[in-house]
């Protein structure tokens, strides 16, 4: 089990970098979509919450787990769907309105 | 028990793991922010696909019904919150995320509690710190959504004997967790832990005022990475610590955008409870030394300001936003362009109340992104500018936040508007803006005071330039 720790602070220190370096060049005009982008992103939590719900047995563990889906998805859905709407509206060159 | 899942998962993990990075990576600029979205989100469906894969997902009812319920909510918020609400609705679904994760912690403990192998330390550390930043982050979260909508008062609120307050119960959930690690089956133990860890989300929250809740949803976002991370080292997988990680990152990185815009260090927005108390002492302080004579101006004559200059720079403020004058603006600016003037938006790093909010309340109308300028850029134009004319805006124009030490916002990097030829203010009445500070810009002989709501001021405005 230590090993698997040591293993996943390799990955998560690793993971940490490319975030630092991707984001670290972004303009201000995009804070509030990549903010609510990796917002959706966080939503990723729905994985752990499959995991534990999807286990055969109904018991607190999988009633918990159905909440965490529940609440994640909301995350994930509403995450990218607000990004986009918010995207959408950028544009380069006046429209007719 | 990596060794024996299926290759299949790996991979989808893996091509999910890069689509998020290369999504991230678009979003960085404009022209292709919007497919970023998409390819972060193709990323998020096809991880989902590959867990269904899992070994130990045996049972898909109510799995299917959880997303279900989940997507039609989240669609539904998504497609009804009005813009100036953004902050808000990232500040709840980041809460949402948060719980997500606490509650795949609290689902964890639980297993253990009905197989008879009992968690080891290795086991018990991720779980205890799930529940910890999951339970601070959803709290904390719903709090922030509550100042934001004005469910809660927006001032911070304090109380005798906070600070004592707080470090007992982190002292209490010192010694719960170090207890946990020893004695793993104790559920009422493992209980109280899960109450203060929401406890002390609330006490994170509580003594920060509504004009610095970002800074906290932006901390919160990256915090809800962080938690998403723990479940992954909970679970053992991979998917969600790299997601988490990326999340937590880059919820850091403009944590830290937002402090440098309004030149405070992290520590001083997490725990001096700035924008009330000591905010009007120190602007009743300020302000007895200045003249406190203004001129106004009516829209006649702002219309004709205006309409004969050769260059104008509107500064949009959240007071812009809150009247919905956005729209009325953008007309404003196309009358204005049809006259020949040359318009140009400045935009603070911290207008509205997110940074990039303002960029999207104006794309919301229309407006074309070419034609916002950030201070950076701005700021040397200013001297050349007829007219800047300041929309709902307050503290980011205050020139005191450059020489007048004694002020609270000293030191924040402002638009120096008061450089231009002649600046017309549209604000309701000389009211202090965010900070509780008296703005001396106001009380300049070359600016004027337009005084009303800002929707119905530039709607007339509109009509008036029309005539030109």
């Amino acid at each position: 089990m230590a090993e698997g720790l040591i293993a996943g602070l390799v990955v998560f220190v690793l993971a940490s970098f490319v975030g630092f370096e991707v984001i670290n060049k972004v303009p201000p005009t995009l804070h509030t979509p990549l903010m609510s982008g990796s917002n959706a992103i966080s939503g990723i939590a729905v994985l752990g919450a499959i995991l534990i719900a999807g286990q055969k047995q109904l018991s607190v563990t999988e009633v918990v787990g159905v909440i965490a889906i529940v609440l994640a998805t909301i995350n994930v859905v509403g995450g990218f769907l607000v990004t986009d709407r918010m995207l959408q509206m950028f544009k380069k060159k006046e429209v007719k309105a | 028990m990596m060794n024996f899942l299926p290759s299949a998962i790996q991979i989808s993990y893996l091509v999910a793991a890069t689509l998020f990075i290369l999504g991230l990576k678009q979003l960085s600029s404009p022209a292709t922010a919007r497919q970023g979205n998409v390819l972060a989100a193709i990323g998020m469906f096809i991880a989902i696909g590959g867990t269904l894969l899992e070994r130990q997902v045996i049972s898909y009812e109510l799995i299917l019904v959880g997303i279900i319920i989940g997507s039609v909510l989240g669609t539904i918020m998504a497609k009804t919150v009005a813009m100036t609400d953004m902050p808000q609705m990232v500040g709840l679904l980041n809460g949402f995320g948060g719980a997500a994760s606490a509650l795949v912690a609290v689902g964890e403990f639980w297993r253990y509690q009905s197989i008879p192998e009992s968690p080891t330390v290795a086991s018990m550390i991720p779980i205890i710190l799930g529940v910890l930043i999951g339970g601070v982050t959803f709290t904390g979260s719903v709090l922030a959504f509550a100042k934001l909508q004005e469910l809660l008062p927006g001032a911070p609120i304090t109380f005798p004997l906070q600070q004592p307050f707080n470090a007992l119960l982190a002292v209490i959930m010192l010694a719960g967790s170090g207890y946990l690690l020893v004695n793993p089956e104790n559920i009422p133990v493992f209980l109280a832990v899960v109450a203060i860890s929401n406890v002390l989300g609330i006490m994170f929250v509580l003594p920060i005022g509504g004009g610095d809740m970002p800074v906290v949803i932006s901390l919160l976002n990256s915090y809800s990475g962080l938690a998403a991370s723990v479940a992954g080292f909970i679970l053992m997988n991979n998917m969600l610590i790299i997601a988490g990680a990326l999340v937590g990152a880059s919820g850091l990185i403009l944590t830290q955008i937002m402090c440098k815009a309004m030149n405070r260090s992290l520590g001083n927005v997490l725990f001096s409870a700035f924008g009330s108390g000591g905010g009007t002492a120190a602007a009743s302080a300020t302000g007895a030394q200045i003249d406190k004579n203004f001129r106004s101006i009516d829209v006649e004559e702002s219309a004709m300001m205006l309409g004969y200059a050769r260059s104008i720079v509107i500064v949009p403020g959240y007071g812009m936003a809150v009247a919905q004058a956005q729209h009325a603006v953008r007309e404003l600016v196309d009358q204005l362009e049809r006259l020949g003037v040359e318009v140009k938006y400045a935009i603070h790093p911290v207008a509205g109340r997110m940074p990039g909010h303002m960029n999207v309340l104006l794309a919301e109308a229309n407006v074309p992104y070419t034609q916002l300028y950030d201070m950076d850029d701005i700021n040397p134009q200013l001297d050349e500018t007829d007219v800047a004319l300041i929309i709902g805006a307050n503290d980011v124009v205050n020139p005191a936040a450059r020489h007048d030490q004694s002020s609270p916002i000293f030191g924040m990097p402002i638009l120096d508007v008061d450089k231009a030829k002649h600046a017309i203010v549209i604000k309701r009445s000389m009211n202090t803006g965010f900070s509780g500070v008296d703005n001396e810009l106001f009380y300049q002989n070359k600016t004027m005071m337009l005084f009303g709501s800002a929707k119905d001021v530039v709607a007339k405005l509109v009509s008036e330039v029309k005539q030109l």
